[in-house]
């Protein structure tokens, strides 16, 4: 089957681990306001592409991929459960490692029919990349215009799947980075078990000149990027979340 | 065995000249990190000031400090040069004082009066008129011998580049024969060697006979040379200082005589490290010692300079030595070559800073030792300064001791050297085609008067035809230029320093190469499978095109025209074969204009891929700007798609990307993104 796809990327790097296809599918339900792939929003645009066709791209170039696979990132690659599932599927027949770039946006496990499915991908996924956006249900809704529980739901899904997570945030200066809530996060992925990596971002505003082409206001107009020292100190306060949520957990 | 070899495992190298069974039997491969080097000493640090120093005032010269105008350099021309030879551990300049470029003049006398007078200074007269009366130049000689086809080439710049004027360089002695064997030994070899020719005197038993005559004069000034610094290399050298200085001097004998287009170093790392071992074995030196002798050494290197125009700096985008250094690789036994000296060598990056000079080039196998890998990926990073060239291709045609001169050109050291032959521009040769051999932009008959292109369309099949006809005549007067051109540096500029660390008998390349590949085949490509209009100016010359409809294009891993590409290599490199070779050279060719595909691009006209008149070819075997949309493997992909064994002078990609794309810290890159959550 098809996928929605924006584009799709050789040579990925920072996408999972080792050098990766990146697919970069099209559509997207959060306007998170750093957002620097805003082009990759629109549901209804982007060019469709062959599960197979991209198991061809991967196949021919395999030798630079070693130690990488696929990733699927977005726009938000849930909204296409199904295409994921036919493309891991194939991915797995071959061997090769698959990677899911989400927001959880899509999780719901109030729907029977959607979590048959998503236990259906799980077991041909190997690596989730989960990015959650911030800890605070409010604040939440704040800097992407939806609600988080599901995707905290998603989370604990993953831990109990024993999908192996890695979690990644970013820090905007004066928006995600109170060190109240960036210790409230890492205690809460503190609890899941299948998490193996924590990936902190410092917010940087190379997106910005995609929303002037596009026509669309910038809400972080005149926020300053985030700088890589501030950055590794944030980290520290969601790893002592992290790592206080364990010391519990291990009494 | 001889005393300066004691504690080394002897063989087949005590008894003959050897350098790599040397290595072999000698070497110690190293697997560990890099947390055994030692920082720069404080002598260190001053030398590195003053050069520092020199090259600010040489740039607030406008790019040169000091030229000789009366003394034609040689390898004893000069008295000993410092810095300061109290702290010098490592000595040896190209004249008399660091910065002061040499005169020389064998190459063409116009190209050295020429090199002054943009920079301000004068040849003496009396050397201007000695090599213009009474002897002849490299430069004169070819002219004396071109016919008017390859003037016109030349001038139109179909062909360009080429070594005519200037030398020819890319010739790697074996510089490391010095330091193994002492200079004495080597003579003793060469009379040798001059003893065995035949007998009966044909031209080429002549001509070898008065070369090794020349490499042995070499060879006893190079004696001469290292004494004045108060150096002794007519024996072995005894320890690791001893083995680089005498390597050095060996090196410094060929860029005192050779203002060559490119004077690389070789393979030298691993066989010096032998030294290295023995000396930290039996407390010579300590760590911090060695680091410092390579420190010097290096910095020696990125001193070397040479008397060069405008013109010359442009084609090359600069002012490059190429005193390329081929690092790593793998042994054909198995055992990777690198040594802690590998690493020493890339560390002077960290403690000198970062240069394009000398060209540190790591022979890339994926069979090297993790550490040091992560090491190169560490110092890439910081330094951008590292190039990597595919040693699991070329170790398969040159075994083992090898290296790289200029940026790819592949040699087995000692034992093969190379003609360098510039390259032919193939995308002029499609307007050619077009055009019935007139050029595009002076409108002159350059080529021979094939019937051109007719209609409004272009055909591909039409084309193609016509276009292999234009290549067999390039490929022709090409081959025959380079024949003259390399006739007369023997003649005339012969490198007897390099030539004098060389067996008897080498192997000689013949490099031919290639500019414009991803234009040729992005255009015939737009031939194929887009709509390719033709507009012709007053003259009845067709000098643009209206491309309608898409087309795939080079660098997207697409084998529609990735094909085009490779047949296009694989025919020109046959029509090279077929031609005669000067002293039967072996032909190769290479895609790799890294600097002068900008002045190859403005000598040419609109071409049928969409590129304007006088925009820059991409740079080797590059896809063209902006046209692969794939991302950086679909990239390298169809670059990986050109049949090596066709191109096999070598490849070039130029490649460059933010260190940010390869990850988003530095130790995401080198593979330890987990954290440990336990702590």
């Amino acid at each position: 089957m098809k996928g929605r796809i924006h584009s799709l990327e050789s040579f990925g790097t920072v996408d999972g681990p080792g050098t990766r296809y990146v697919v970069f599918v099209q559509g997207c339900p959060m306007r998170c306001a750093y957002c620097h792939n805003p082009d990759t929003w629109e549901i209804n645009a982007g060019e469709y592409y062959e599960t197979d066709y991209i198991i061809e791209q991967f196949e021919r170039n395999r030798g630079f991929y070693a130690h990488g696979g696929i990733t699927v990132t977005g726009g938000e690659p849930l909204l296409q459960v199904d295409f994921l599932i036919e493309l891991f599927e194939k991915a797995k027949e071959k061997d090769i490692h698959t990677c899911i770039d989400t927001s959880g946006i899509a999780f719901n496990p109030e729907s029977p029919e959607l979590m048959e499915k998503y236990d259906r991908l799980m077991k041909v996924t190997d690596l989730v990349m989960l990015d959650i956006k911030h800890i605070d249900p409010q604040k939440h809704i704040e800097l992407t215009s939806q609600k988080n529980d599901n995707i905290l739901a998603f989370a604990q899904y993953l831990s109990d799947k024993n999908v192996e997570t890695w979690i990644r945030h970013v820090v905007v200066p004066g928006i995600t980075d109170d060190d109240t809530y960036l210790y409230k996060l890492g205690y809460f992925i503190g609890g899941l078990s299948s998490l193996k990596a924590l990936d902190v971002l410092p917010y940087h505003t190379m997106g910005e000149t995609k929303y002037e082409k596009m026509g669309i206001e910038y809400k972080l107009k005149g926020v300053p990027a985030m700088s890589q020292k501030v950055a590794i100190e944030k980290k520290q306060v969601i790893l002592n979340g992290i790592k206080a949520r364990r010391a519990e957990l291990n009494k | 065995m001889r005393p300066e070899w004691t504690d080394f495992v002897g063989g087949k190298w005590e008894k003959e000249i050897n350098v790599r069974d040397f290595i072999q039997k000698n070497y110690h491969p190293y697997d560990g990190d890099d947390a055994f080097l030692a920082g720069p000493t404080q002598n260190t640090k001053d030398l590195w000031a003053m050069v520092s120093e020199l090259s600010k005032k040489e740039r607030e010269a406008g790019g040169v400090l000091d030229m000789d105008t009366k003394v034609i350099s040689t390898i004893t021309s000069h008295g000993p040069g410092y810095l300061d030879k109290s702290k010098e551990t490592i000595v040896g300049f190209q004249t008399d004082k660091p910065f002061k470029r040499s005169l020389q003049p064998y190459g063409g006398i116009r190209m050295a009066e020429k090199a002054c007078a943009d920079n301000g200074y004068t040849v003496d007269p009396e050397i201007s008129e000695f090599f213009s009366t009474h002897r002849k130049t490299h430069n004169a000689g070819v002219f004396d011998a071109y016919n008017d086809e390859m003037r016109a080439c030349r001038s139109s710049h179909v062909i360009t580049g080429l070594p005519d004027a200037y030398g020819r360089g890319r010739i790697i002695g074996d510089y490391r024969r010095i330091a193994l064997y002492g200079i004495d030994r080597l003579i003793e070899d060469k009379l040798a060697q001059k003893d065995s020719t035949g007998r009966v005197m044909t031209d080429e038993v002549i001509r070898l006979r008065e070369e090794i005559s020349e490499q042995i004069v070499a060879l006893k000034m190079m004696k001469e040379m290292a004494a004045s610094y108060g150096c002794d290399i007519s024996k072995p050298a005894t320890n690791v200082k001893e083995a680089i200085q005498a390597t050095y001097f060996g090196y410094l004998s060929a860029v005192k005589e050779q203002n060559g287009a490119a004077m690389s170093l070789g393979r030298t790392s691993t066989f010096i490290d032998c030294f290295a071992e023995r000396d930290l074995k039996n407390g010579t030196f300590t760590e911090e010692q060695i680091q410092e002798f390579v420190d010097h050494f290096i910095m020696k290197l990125r001193c070397v300079k040479f008397a060069r125009t405008p013109e010359y700096n442009q084609i090359f985008a600069g002012d490059p030595v190429w005193v390329t250094e081929s690092i790593g690789g793998v042994g054909v036994d198995g055992r990777h070559m690198v040594t802690k000296m590998s690493f020493r060598y890339l560390h002077t990056l960290e403690n000198l800073g970062a240069a394009p000079e000398p060209n540190l080039t790591v022979l890339w196998s994926t069979r090297l030792p993790e550490a040091f890998k992560k090491f190169c990926a560490k110092i890439s990073i910081t330094t951008s300064s590292v190039q990597y060239e595919n040693d699991d291709l070329m170790r398969v045609t040159h075994g083992d001791d090898y290296g790289i001169a200029c940026c790819v050109s592949s040699m087995r050291i000692g034992k093969e050297m190379q003609f360098f032959g510039a390259r032919a521009n193939l995308a002029k040769c499609l307007l050619y085609a077009l055009n019935g051999g007139i050029d595009e932009v002076t409108k002159k008959q350059v080529g021979p008067k094939y019937r051109p292109v007719e209609g409004d369309y272009l055909d591909f099949d039409d084309v193609m035809a016509k276009y292999t006809d234009m290549m067999e005549w390039l490929a022709d007067v090409y081959v025959n230029t380079l024949n003259v051109i390399h006739y007369m540096h023997d003649k005339y500029c012969y490198e007897r320093a390099q030539m004098a660390l060389h067996d008897r008998d080498v192997r000689r390349y013949f490099a031919t190469g290639m500019a414009g590949l991803s234009v040729v085949a992005d255009s015939l490509s737009a031939i194929k499978y887009a709509k390719v209009k033709v507009i012709r100016d007053e003259d009845g010359i067709i000098t643009d095109f209206e491309t309608t409809g898409d087309f795939p294009k080079y660098g997207n891993d697409d084998d529609r025209v990735d094909e085009i590409a490779t047949a296009l290599v694989s025919k020109f490199m046959t029509m090279i074969r077929r031609h005669h070779t000067y002293r039967e050279g072996f032909p190769t060719m290479s895609v790799l204009t890294i600097t002068s595909n900008v002045t190859y691009g403005k000598a040419t006209g609109n071409t049928p891929d969409g590129r304007k008149k006088g925009q820059p070819f991409a740079p080797g075997a590059n896809p063209m700007h902006k046209r692969d949309t794939h991302g950086a493997v679909a990239s390298l992909s169809s670059v990986a798609k050109l049949p090596f064994m066709d191109s096999q002078d070598g490849i070039s990609n130029t490649f460059t990307i933010i260190p940010g794309a390869l990850g988003k810290e530095d130790q995401i890159f080198a593979g330890d993104i987990d954290i440990d959550l336990n702590k």
